[in-house]
């Protein structure tokens, strides 16, 4: 373990993974919540178009691709207002036409080829560079910082969005602050898992949460930290089983989501006993048998 | 939906209330306050078909009214007019004497939508659903010791107090609109305005829905309500305006309109419609039009 530690590349590739183990969750719950599990997948195959051009213009390919990832979330956002017909149509040219313009861009840079996408569809969290990680704390914490610090405004809006308008908050510009976000979080994503399993980073953690979990507070912490546990152990065993990190870490998440749903059933059966019972527990003393029957019949309430 | 539209046969016997509807509906505006909501010849249009054509309606302050129609006869879309939710593509409307376009006091509104089934995609506890009803006063500052008690005290008004952690996907539908009532009237709103309370909701549920309307009233909340019929909150009603096609056909007095919600062929023998009114809210003996 020490001597892992001692590689650079690995203290970065720790890091980053750190990093997008707080961040995917912390976004992807909202687009669970909307039942837009899937945006995050469109999302990086625009991100592909970034990172092409980022090297047709031998710019930095992160920041690039945060630009153009950026604004397909926006365009998304759009048809989902105004596109109210054939949305999910429009949504698939724009997911297509940004996987062919990331192939076509990047075999008219000088020197590039596919090759040179195949460490951000599949990722490479071990080459993350030095330069690689300024961009991506600084893109982790703007991440955090909207996701957790308006979680009470972004989950009213995911929750219920006709009532959020109603209470007179900004729905709109939150709608696009919150498409920037998880567009600069599958930008971050990407070097650790990749553009084509980024989706499972934001959306498998916070489904396996909500299997063990009855409210949205508690959903998001346990979602992050079993984001958390997953990025590093999947990280660690590619660096001793030298495979590639971001299959490991998808890997391990599902089976992280099978074993928490196996634990889950028989305690939501036992809670769901108890619920039904009534919570007169502690008033069931000697004619117990009798004071429950009358309480599930007369009682749904427990006033 | 039968009963609804059946009040366009029924009215021959008040030619002078239904024939001047649009004046009607703003006549008991208070001097002094200006009235809750005051929409003056709405028009609206969903999907370019004409939903709304000329609906006036007034909520006094204090005062508590009902929308009544057929299904697509406009009434919730004359909700989400008001809620500014649904642009009006002529007439006005004004919320607290102010209009829509420079209104920006929406904590003073409290918004219980129709409760859809439809769950979100991650669980949420009953107290959180109900926070989010006090952002319409916070906004982007952290939630206070005083907002914490308003969501409790929202929940202890209709009687869920004891349900608070748990998640809402496994409550009752009458239980969940109690929630939705409850994340209204978290922000400690003036006017309360409903989308059909009392679809699919249990007696209890109607009951407690009664009682906190009454309590919200006596405080001199304003309330707008759209109902399909008045059962238990028939005594509550100062006054029914009733749609069709997009336009206000009648305005009522609760009396006649609770015979009309009840017995729309004009059958009912008139002792007994008056006595319900009365009786409305005795426990576990509600109006027959309750769930009919």
């Amino acid at each position: 373990m020490t001597e892992m530690l001692s590689f650079a590349f690995m203290q970065r590739a720790l890091l980053s993974a750190l990093l997008v183990g707080i961040a995917a969750p912390a976004v992807g719950i909202y687009l669970v919540q909307r039942r837009q599990a899937i945006m995050g997948d469109g999302i990086g195959h625009v991100a592909l178009t970034g990172v092409a051009l980022g090297f047709l213009l031998s710019t930095n390919p992160v920041w690039m691709a945060v630009l153009v990832s950026s604004i397909g979330a926006v365009v998304m956002e759009l048809i989902r207002w105004y596109g109210k017909a054939r949305g999910d149509l429009a949504l698939a040219m724009l997911f297509y036409g940004g996987m062919a313009g990331g192939v076509m861009i990047i075999n008219l840079a000088p020197n590039g080829s596919n090759a040179n996408l195949t460490t951000y569809l599949f990722g490479s969290v071990t080459t993350v560079a030095a330069s690689d990680i300024v961009a991506i704390v600084c893109l982790s914490v703007f991440v955090l910082a909207v996701s957790l610090g308006l979680r009470r405004q972004l989950f009213a809006i995911c929750q219920d969005e006709e009532f959020a308008r109603v209470t007179g908050l900004p729905v709109r510009l939150l709608n696009l602050l919150l498409a920037v976000t998880a567009a600069v979080t599958v930008t971050v994503a990407m070097r650790v898992v990749g553009l084509l399993l980024v989706s499972a980073l934001m959306v498998i953690p916070v489904a396996a949460a909500q299997q063990a979990t009855r409210g949205f507070a508690a959903t998001l912490g346990l979602s992050v930290g079993f984001g958390v546990l997953v990025t590093l152990s999947g990280t660690v065993t590619s660096y001793y089983a030298d495979v590639p990190p971001g299959a490991s870490i998808v890997v391990l998440a599902i089976a992280l989501f099978a074993l928490v749903t196996a634990l889950a059933a028989p305690l939501a059966r036992r809670r769901g006993k108890a619920v039904a019972r009534g919570e007169e527990g502690g008033t069931l003393v000697a004619d117990g048998e009798e004071r429950r029957q009358e309480g599930a019949a007369e009682r749904p309430t427990r006033v | 939906m039968r009963k609804a539209q059946a009040p366009a046969g029924a009215q021959d016997s008040e030619p002078a209330i239904a024939g001047a509807p649009a004046p009607g509906a703003g006549a008991e505006t208070d001097a002094q306050t200006a009235p809750a909501v005051s929409l003056r010849r709405a028009y609206a249009t969903l999907g370019g078909r004409p939903v709304l054509r000329g609906v006036d309606l007034t909520v006094g302050p204090g005062e508590t009214v009902a929308l009544l129609g057929a299904n697509g006869s406009g009434k919730s879309t004359t909700v989400k007019a008001v809620l500014g939710q649904v642009p009006l593509t002529g007439g006005e409307l004004e919320l607290f004497g102010t209009p829509l376009a420079r209104f920006r006091q929406w904590r003073r509104l409290g918004y219980v939508p129709q409760r859809s089934t439809a769950a979100a995609g991650v669980p949420a506890t009953v107290r959180e659903v109900v926070s989010a009803g006090r952002l319409a006063r916070r906004r982007f500052r952290p939630l206070s010791a005083a907002d914490k008690a308003a969501v409790r005290r929202a929940l202890e008004l209709v009687g869920m107090a004891d349900r608070a952690k748990d998640p809402v996907d496994a409550l009752s539908g009458g239980q969940h609109q109690r929630v939705l009532i409850a994340r209204a009237l978290a922000s400690d709103p003036e006017l309360l305005i409903m989308d059909e309370p009392l679809a699919g909701v249990d007696v209890v549920s109607q009951e407690v829905l009664a009682r906190t309307l009454r309590e919200q009233v006596a405080q001199g909340s304003s309330v707008l309500l759209v109902l399909h019929e008045l059962g238990p909150l028939a005594p509550l009603i100062d006054r029914a305006v009733v749609l069709r096609d997009g336009r206000v056909e009648r305005v009522d007095n609760p009396d006649q309109l609770h015979d009309l919600a009840c017995h729309p062929h004009g059958s009912v023998p008139q002792r007994e419609g008056a006595a319900k009114i009365e009786t409305g809210l005795s426990m576990g003996e509600p109006t027959p039009g309750a769930r009919v």
